[in-house]
């Protein structure tokens, strides 16, 4: 039987270790600071298997208010828990993921003079989006929401001595604010149309929803609210445009761009608006922007992993890209599929980035892949970690991306939403461009020549058990998991009560009716008839030929204009420098020398300031340390109090 | 209520608090010279504690479960509110008492007497917050004020200290006067001193001596707004604070504000309830004083203790601002705030005690320069002391002041919260240059740091300041308890 007390104990745990790591590791050594996080980490991932055992095993529900923080005009501020079939699994992968990455740290940052401080923070971090997932009302979400980012900018700029961390935390930070704000908006919007911030409040309030007094008239308020949101997760969840912090954020320690620049913070915008999907269902509108956006992000941010060198971005990239497909799915009404992938892609992509950092280490932090090849000797765990990650990126059957990308490639196919048409084709070329660019990442660092210089040559050796651990470990599920889960979390009807999908819009059926039904095989045969499989097939060929053997044959392209527009990113990061950044500051510069120096520095904060400093040094005159002076002000102040009683009135 | 029989077990709390006296009196003239220091300074906190428990369990009646009761012959009354408030006042006292050691043995002032008269000052409190009865309200204010007056001058030699007394006793006697003179119109205009019994009498007599009772309310508010610092009737108070010796500043700031608070409520929420349209303009009028004179004035001082002491003053204003609303939610939001007063002020004067050290006053602001560098502990529980007395979430300062601003938004005063937000607002300024103070500027050249405070001193800082913290993020069991003590004062 699970008491309210376990699940409380589940994000509280690894808070605790987090303080206990962060206030006494710099006294009591790393050891103390390490076993701190690792065991309130490993304890929040007992508890929730125990959860989920209990949720998903009998179907229960848990829904109640832990305490009430304030009450304000009538809505009360709470901290609360849900859980249920959805909540039980984000917690599964969250805590999961996160106690693979603590002890794959445990060697990794070996050498780091941050090292308690590193445990600090990713105990912190899943304390933060336990809260987020685990959340009954969107002040909660709201602070998980704005907690994980926060930990995500110390960690992104934790090298803090490196200038191009500090740029990349600051780029992540404000790119996040502008989704924040968005998200912020929905969230008010939501207490205007609603009264209410509690989710079953809310949802079951949600189809009554109309125009709104506080919208332009004509506004729909689901699609406004739905958008604004939405906005939230673009921000969270790096989607076209605001996609640019992501790549960056690879300045962060590797296990972090693994927890959580790949396996969960990313995914919170998924996350978030699949658990909204009452509020969507309502808006046609707002799902068929979620559609596109998820669709050209998925497809656009995929070719800008065929030209990037650095091992670690090349997986940021597909990052993004796979958001997109979730996204994508989100937008087709097939929520179940998004989560599915969401489910799937924690595993192989905490698992590719922990081999990319394996490499990293052995390469003595050397992180351009024209500088590897031929790994796969001299580190065959990693080697053949990292391949079963990438089968099940590149979505060949049987391992797990083949499940929940296809699933949504189909949803999208089936949906009826307007633009579905674009994003199916998008879609289904991205999977050929996955295919190549993690066929690439395989051949330009694991086979051919090594291209290194002798003495990182001479060192090049397998990486520690606590690093080869975890990767063996992520790499079980990552062939698996997919195999496994298809059927129940697709076809059961496992989310049922937790998401909702319109009439007639329930592609995921669709989908699956297409494809013979949720059954493991029976997917993997049907492959054989759709053209997604032989995209990726040739994706694969396809980089196998480009990449071996060196020069490549890619230099070819290297003078053309969609090489360049690809390594300059589509030109997204000048244009920010120059219309935002800089815009920002041309503006800045007018607005201080006219706007803020003259009027408001000088007549309102000066002018308050200089008032108030006149006041209190009239007032320090008053007080002249004369007895006298002090009763004699008591005295009137009695005497003018009777005065206005007695004559005024 | 109860009966009004003698029923002197009602009274434990006092009755023990008493004895404690007396045995720190004897103790003081039998015990070993070189045990005398700590087990006085033990024993008096151990006797604050028991007290605490005894008022709040109500050992031989009352307590804070216990029925409502009229006791002693219709002079004492003992309710949740009473219990709260005496539990509150003894808890202060005790952290008082705690940060006081270190300064005390450097001043050579670790004496029987010390402990004797915080012990009989906090007495005088707790007759004052179970008074049902004027007489035995003033009797209570006076045991208290006498005992802080010798409190402060205890160091005959320290001149300042002495000039502080002086100032507080003759100012003290003119308030005393004041609201003595009040109590005799009031008593005169009704025939009654039982606070029940003049509510009582004056809805009776409907609108005869309306007049009269107008006058008395006026003097007598005069003189609580003395006891609670409010402006203008707030001058003794920078002088007293910044002169007294540091523990004994800890001291005055913190419990008898609970106390004054009590009387306030007595007074005129209890007594002259009817004439709620009389004295809420005057109220309000106090608060918006107490609020701009505090919030203003401090930020040009240069010490640590007066800078407190005008802080000390805004806050005066945001408990009278729930006692106006008058309503349970606003006697609530009072009891509230000076609750989490009592605790902000024993932490932030604790911590002034402390670094003042071995009897040489270090209190200007510029001595904290720097001061996170060599005293992390003390700078960031002071850090967090500072957020909570400027009001910024999660600390208990924070909810605190929402609950009072919910309160008289609840009043219909909108315009009167407005004004509080934005004269915090103006707080906020010198709360946070203690911040930066600490943690952004080095130490002035060739200035001698501040010394590094001892583990227990630094373990006791740490508790109020996660009690702050703590209280901040879980106020729902004290604003609970509030809310009880509000309904059945």
């Amino acid at each position: 039987m699970v008491s309210h007390s376990l699940i409380v104990s589940a994000p509280m745990a690894p808070l605790a270790g987090a303080l206990a790591a962060g206030l006494l590791g710099a006294r009591l050594g790393r050891a103390f600071a390490h076993w701190c996080a690792i065991l309130s980490v490993g304890w929040a991932f007992v508890a929730s298997v125990l959860i989920a055992r209990e949720v998903v095993g009998e179907g229960v529900v848990f829904n109640f208010d832990w305490y009430v923080w304030a009450r304000a005009g009538g809505v009360s501020l709470s901290a609360g828990f849900l859980v249920d079939n959805l909540t039980a699994m984000m917690m599964l992968v969250v805590t999961f993921v996160s106690l693979m990455v603590h002890i794959y740290t445990v060697g990794y940052m070996a050498e780091d003079p941050g090292y308690c401080r590193f445990f600090s923070y990713i105990a912190l971090f899943t304390f933060a989006m336990l809260m987020l997932v685990m959340a009954n009302n969107f002040l909660q979400l709201f602070f998980g929401w704005e907690a994980v980012g926060l930990v995500s900018y110390l960690l992104i700029g934790f090298w803090f001595k490196k200038a191009s961390a500090t740029y990349a935390n600051l780029k992540a930070f404000l790119v996040n604010r502008v989704g924040d704000l968005g998200f912020l908006l929905g969230v008010g919007l939501v207490l205007a149309a609603f009264g209410s911030l509690d989710y079953a409040e809310v949802f079951a309030a949600a189809p009554g929803v109309g125009a709104l007094a506080s919208l332009p008239a004509g506004w729909d308020a689901a699609t406004v609210i739905c958008l604004l949101l939405f906005v939230g997760a673009m921000g969270k969840s790096a989607q076209f445009p605001l996609h640019v912090w992501l790549p960056d954020s690879m300045e962060g320690p590797t296990p972090i761009s693994a927890l959580i620049h790949a396996a969960t913070m990313v995914t919170a915008g998924i996350f978030m608006v699949a658990r909204m999907s009452p509020l969507f269902e309502l808006s046609e509108t707002a799902l068929s922007v979620v559609l596109m956006v998820g669709a050209l992000t998925a497809f656009f941010m995929g070719l800008l992993g065929l030209v990037q060198n650095d091992i670690k971005r090349v997986v940021a990239y597909s990052t993004l890209s796979q958001l997109g497909y979730m996204t994508a799915a989100l937008g087709a009404s097939a929520y179940s599929a998004a989560i599915f992938h969401l489910f799937t892609h924690a595993f192989f992509k905490a698992l590719l980035f922990l081999a990319a950092g394996s490499v990293i280490i052995a390469m003595h932090h050397e992180q351009n892949m024209a500088k590897m090849g031929g790994l796969r000797k001299k580190m065959p765990v990693t080697y053949w970690t990292a391949l079963a990650g990438s089968l099940a990126l590149a979505g060949l059957p049987p391992f797990a991306g083949f499940y929940s990308k296809d699933v949504i490639i189909e949803a999208v196919g089936a949906s009826l939403a307007p633009g579905a048409n674009v994003a199916y084709w998008a879609l289904t070329a991205g999977a050929f461009v996955t295919a190549l660019y993690t066929t690439r990442l395989l051949m330009l660092a694991f086979h051919g020549e090594g291209r290194m210089d002798d003495h990182t040559r001479e060192h090049i050796k397998e990486s520690p058990l606590t690093v080869t651990v975890p990767l063996v470990l992520l790499a079980i599920p990552s062939v698996l998991i997919g195999a496994v889960t298809v059927a129940p979390m697709l076809a059961g009807g496992f989310f049922d009560g937790a998401i909702v999908v319109g009439e007639g819009r329930d592609t995921v059926a669709m989908a699956l009716e297409k494809m013979g039904g949720a059954s493991w095989s029976g997917m993997a045969a049907h492959a054989i008839y759709s053209p997604v499989f032989y995209l990726a097939l040739a994706g694969v060929a396809a980089g196998v030929w480009l990449y071996s053997g060196y020069p490549l044959r890619t230099e070819m392209f290297a003078r053309g204009p969609i090489y360049r527009a690809l390594l300059a990113k589509y030109g997204f990061d000048d244009f920010n420098d120059w219309f935002f950044a800089g815009g920002a500051r041309r503006l800045a510069a007018v607005l201080w020398r006219r706007v803020d120096a003259a009027v408001i520095d000088n007549f309102f904060v000066n002018g308050a300031a200089r008032l108030v400093a006149m006041s209190s040094r009239a007032a320090r005159k008053v007080q002249t340390g004369a007895i006298y002076h002090y009763a004699f002000s008591m005295l009137c102040a009695v005497a003018l109090v009777l005065a206005w009683r007695l004559w005024l009135r | 209520m109860g009966g009004a029989g003698f029923q002197v077990g009602y009274a434990g709390a006092e009755m023990f608090v008493f004895l404690a006296a007396c045995a720190v009196l004897l103790g003081d003239l039998f015990l070993p010279a070189e045990r005398r220091g700590a087990v006085l300074h033990w024993g008096a906190i151990g006797a604050c504690v028991l007290t605490a428990g005894i008022a709040w369990t109500g050992f031989g009646g009352g307590g804070f479960d216990g029925e409502p009761a009229i006791a002693l012959n219709g002079f004492f009354v003992s309710s949740p509110f009473t219990a709260l408030m005496k539990t509150a006042v003894m808890l202060s006292v005790g952290g008082s008492l705690l940060f006081s050691r270190r300064y005390l043995e450097g001043a050579g002032m670790l004496c029987g007497e010390y402990y004797a008269l915080a012990l009989t000052s906090s007495l005088g409190m707790l007759v004052m917050v179970s008074a049902a009865h004027l007489l035995p309200l003033y009797i209570g204010l006076e045991l208290m004020s006498l005992s802080l007056y010798a409190l402060i001058a205890l160091d005959r030699d320290n001149l300042r200290a002495s000039e502080s007394a002086i100032k507080y006793f003759v100012l003290g006697a003119l308030a005393s006067g004041l609201f003595l003179y009040g109590a005799s119109i009031i008593y005169g205009a009704t025939g009654e001193l039982g606070i029940a019994e003049i509510a009582a009498r004056i809805i009776s007599g409907g609108g005869e001596a309306r007049a009269a009772l107008g006058l008395g309310l006026v003097f007598m508010l005069a003189g609580v707004a003395f006891k609670i610092g409010a402006a203008p009737f707030h001058m003794w108070l920078p002088d007293v604070y910044q002169g007294a010796p540091a523990p004994v500043t800890l001291f005055i700031a913190a419990a008898p504000k609970i106390a004054a608070m009590v009387m306030m409520l007595r007074v005129l929420v209890e007594a002259l309830g009817v004439l709620e349209s009389d004295w809420r303009p005057m109220l309000i009028i106090l608060a918006v004083a107490s609020l701009a004179v505090g919030n203003i004035t401090a930020i040009v001082q240069t010490n640590i203790k007066r800078m407190l002491a005008y802080s000390a003053i805004a806050h005066s204003g945001f408990i009278v601002l729930g006692v106006l609303a008058g309503d349970d939610a606003g006697v609530a939001a009072a009891v509230f705030y000076v609750i989490a007063y009592a605790l902000m002020t024993v932490g932030g004067f604790g911590a002034v005690a402390l670094l003042a050290g071995e009897g040489k006053e270090r209190a200007e602001l510029s001595d904290i320069k720097g001061l996170a560098a060599n005293n992390g502990v003390a700078a960031a529980v002071l850090m967090v002391l500072m957020f909570s007395m400027a009001g910024i979430p999660p600390v208990v300062g924070f909810a605190a002041k929402l609950s009072v601003l919910q309160a008289v938004l609840a009043a219909g005063l909108p315009w009167l919260a407005v004004v509080a937000v934005l004269l915090s607002v103006v707080g906020a300024f010198y709360y946070l240059r203690v911040v930066k103070l600490m943690y952004f500027d080095l130490p002035e050249k060739g200035a001698v740091a501040l010394p590094v405070l001892p583990r227990g001193a630094q373990a006791s800082l740490a508790a109020v300041g996660a009690l702050v913290l703590l209280l901040g993020i879980f106020p729902g069991k004290l604003l609970a308890a509030c809310e009880t003590a509000a309904r059945l004062l």
